[in-house]
């Protein structure tokens, strides 16, 4: 079988559970640079999804392709130094304050400079949970989507056989390539970091960071071609610039309440054995409890 | 005026309880706008369905009737929506934030270029201004949702794309017979006119529908553990105490992420929405996303070491103390005390 084109989708995201004061901009778009940034969990499901194929079918190549800020190629880095091939980073100040639908039309817009058989991505980000990407641009390129991916099970004359993860249940079907599929977190998680790999890919760098490192590194890229990540800007892609950013967003922020909690009047009780049983007695006697 | 649109989740004839929920919520808009509710069900034999759908208001049903559109499959059900909408321009369209409605929603959104925010836990209609246009706009859908970390609650607005759509998570919204004689429409729809070939690509070969064995929404109690329980073995505790009391096992997400408890116990904004007489939280800190799921219960017992847990805002009886040593307390003196 002729080897395949995949390329993951994947996003560097905060890290939602270590969220500080400064977050949250005044606009109410976040403040990326204020937070520790990760490879989104469910991505790196679809990264081993992808791993996976390339394991099965000889001359398959995988690509990560990630939009966000210059040090969004860590997780280029991060997929290579797991055995993924190469990586694209969608980069622009053009995109800031994208809502999901004018991600996907960049993303859309850039997938079409590529080659691909398959793209996949995880079910959705920590940052939104909204899980919308996937679909919309599978939508936005035409193509059929497979959502809910847990495991592709075979991939013969072009077609994907996909066990799905629902809320009731599962799922297998059949997909024809090329097409979209979204992975769940309960997929098998992704193999861990190869050394050979980490230690051939370690200075890799995107433009960005090309232009912050010093004459030495020049050298070493002219030395190792390899170690240059393609980067995109608005320029790179063919995209109507009205569709980008917040003014390519339908959905707009009308206002951010800071959470305060309402205090309600609480009995405080200690952990021993007279505040216990007095709250048990009460609790059955106004018949809270049976 | 153009209406209120609810997409009607159908598993074997019956209508989700998401839909019905959304079909209340959507009455009430639809009654603030001065608009008719209108919904969509596409399946295959659904002789009868909109008996199901008229008591909570509904003023027309779309009924999509055909082999090809159950059981549930992406391109076909969006093929038909997108077709409806462009034609019937629906205002707001709501939809259960589902593996099919989540699946389903995007890809009708991004075709349409209408907006879709996911898993609001609150609709309501009110005016925009937009600051940089200066443009006001009058009876938008608020849709208002936890975000980011659940440090923030967002309200989110789709000025100018129509439908404005939002999904809502199962169990969110409250449930309402408005009128068990409600007369409505049954409009039909021609499928053969909107299917394709291109639409049937994908092929459904095995499919496995269990009811969940877990029954959170049902329960009169529940006992529920966050991060603060430390460990799967931990959890056990918590199932003694739920075994004695009659109650139910929940967790936050927290709990689940970290492997101590399974997905379908998880309890806030991306897991079920529980209000029972009794909620017992144990070492749950009471993020926002955790708490937009518990907190319409009758009453609350906090457990936890820290004094100032978010929960406890939350409690009626706030226990600050290692839950190792409380629950087995509250398990020795509700023996005592019930008999």
């Amino acid at each position: 079988m002729k080897g395949l084109k995949i390329v993951v989708l994947a996003k560097q995201v905060p890290d939602t559970r270590n969220v500080g004061k400064d977050a949250m901009k005044a606009d109410g778009t976040v403040n990326r640079a204020a937070l520790p940034a990760i490879f989104n969990p469910e991505d790196l499901n679809a990264l081993e999804q992808a791993l996976r194929l390339k394991d099965m079918i000889e001359g398959t190549t995988v690509h990560i392709l990630t939009m966000g800020p210059g040090r969004a190629a860590e997780i280029i880095r991060e997929a290579m130094y797991r055995g993924a091939d190469g990586g694209y980073l969608l980069s622009d100040r053009a995109f800031a304050g994208s809502d999901t639908l004018a991600t996907s039309y960049a993303l859309s817009c850039a997938l079409r400079n590529l080659e691909y058989d398959l793209i996949i991505c995880g079910r959705q980000a920590i940052d939104g949970d909204t899980a919308q990407v996937g679909p919309q641009v599978a939508e936005k390129l035409r193509l059929p989507q497979v959502t809910y991916a847990e495991n592709i099970e075979r991939c013969e004359n072009g077609r994907l056989t996909i066990k799905r993860r629902l809320e009731r249940g599962i799922e297998v079907v059949e997909c024809p390539m090329p097409c979209v599929v979204t992975v769940n977190g309960s997929a098998a998680e992704c193999r861990p970091r190869n050394a050979r790999f980490v230690m051939k890919y370690k200075y890799a760098r995107a433009a960005q960071e090309v232009q912050e490192a010093g004459e030495d590194y020049m050298q070493l890229l002219n030395e190792r071609p390899y170690l240059k990540l393609t980067e995109w800007s608005v320029n790179d892609i063919t995209c109507d610039s009205n569709e980008l950013g917040l003014s390519g967003s339908p959905t707009k922020v009308k206002n951010i309440e800071n959470v305060v909690f309402q205090a309600k009047e609480a009995k405080v009780l200690a952990p021993n054995d007279a505040d216990i049983d007095a709250m048990m007695k009460e609790l059955i006697t106004n018949h809270t409890i049976g | 005026m153009n209406s209120v649109f609810v997409y009607c989740e159908i598993e074997e004839g019956v209508v989700a309880d998401v839909s019905l929920e959304l079909l209340t919520k959507g009455r009430t808009l639809a009654n603030k706008l001065g608009v008719k509710l209108e919904a969509v069900a596409l399946g295959h034999g659904l002789q009868g369905v909109e008996k199901q759908i008229f008591p909570y208001g509904t003023d027309v049903v779309w009924v999509g009737d055909d082999e090809r559109l159950a059981p549930y499959s992406t391109l076909p059900h969006a093929k038909m929506l997108v077709r409806l909408f462009e034609r019937e321009k629906p205002q707001v369209a709501l939809m259960g934030a589902t593996s099919v409605g989540r699946d389903l929603g995007p890809r009708v959104s991004s075709f349409l270029h209408s907006g879709l925010t996911a898993d609001c836990t609150s609709l309501e209609i009110g005016d925009y201004k937009d600051v940089k246009s200066g443009k006001e706009y009058q009876n938008l859908l608020y849709q208002i949702r936890p975000a980011f970390g659940g440090n923030i609650v967002a309200t989110i607005v789709n000025p100018d794309c129509r439908p404005q759509m939002a999904t809502v998570r199962e169990g969110v919204m409250r449930k309402e017979v408005l009128d068990a004689n409600y007369k409505g429409e049954v409009k039909r729809l021609d499928v053969d006119a909107w299917l394709e070939d291109a639409d049937l690509v994908v092929r459904i070969i095995e499919r496995h529908m269990e009811k969940s064995k877990v029954n959170l929404k049902a329960a009169p109690i529940i006992v529920a553990g966050g991060y603060g329980v430390g460990s799967k073995e931990n959890f056990n505790l918590l199932y003694e105490l739920a075994d004695v009391l009659g109650a139910e096992v929940g967790a936050s997400r927290a709990a689940v992420d970290a492997g101590f408890c399974e997905h379908e116990r998880q309890i806030g904004q991306t897991g079920t929405t529980v209000r029972p007489k009794l909620y017992i939280a144990c070492g749950i800190s009471g993020q926002i996303q955790h708490t937009a799921g518990m907190e319409e219960s009758s009453m609350v017992i906090a457990i936890n070491t820290d004094p100032n847990a978010p929960i406890n805002k939350f409690a009626d009886y706030v226990i600050t103390g290692d839950l190792n040593v409380v629950i087995p307390k509250m398990i020795q003196y509700y023996k005592k005390n019930s008999k």
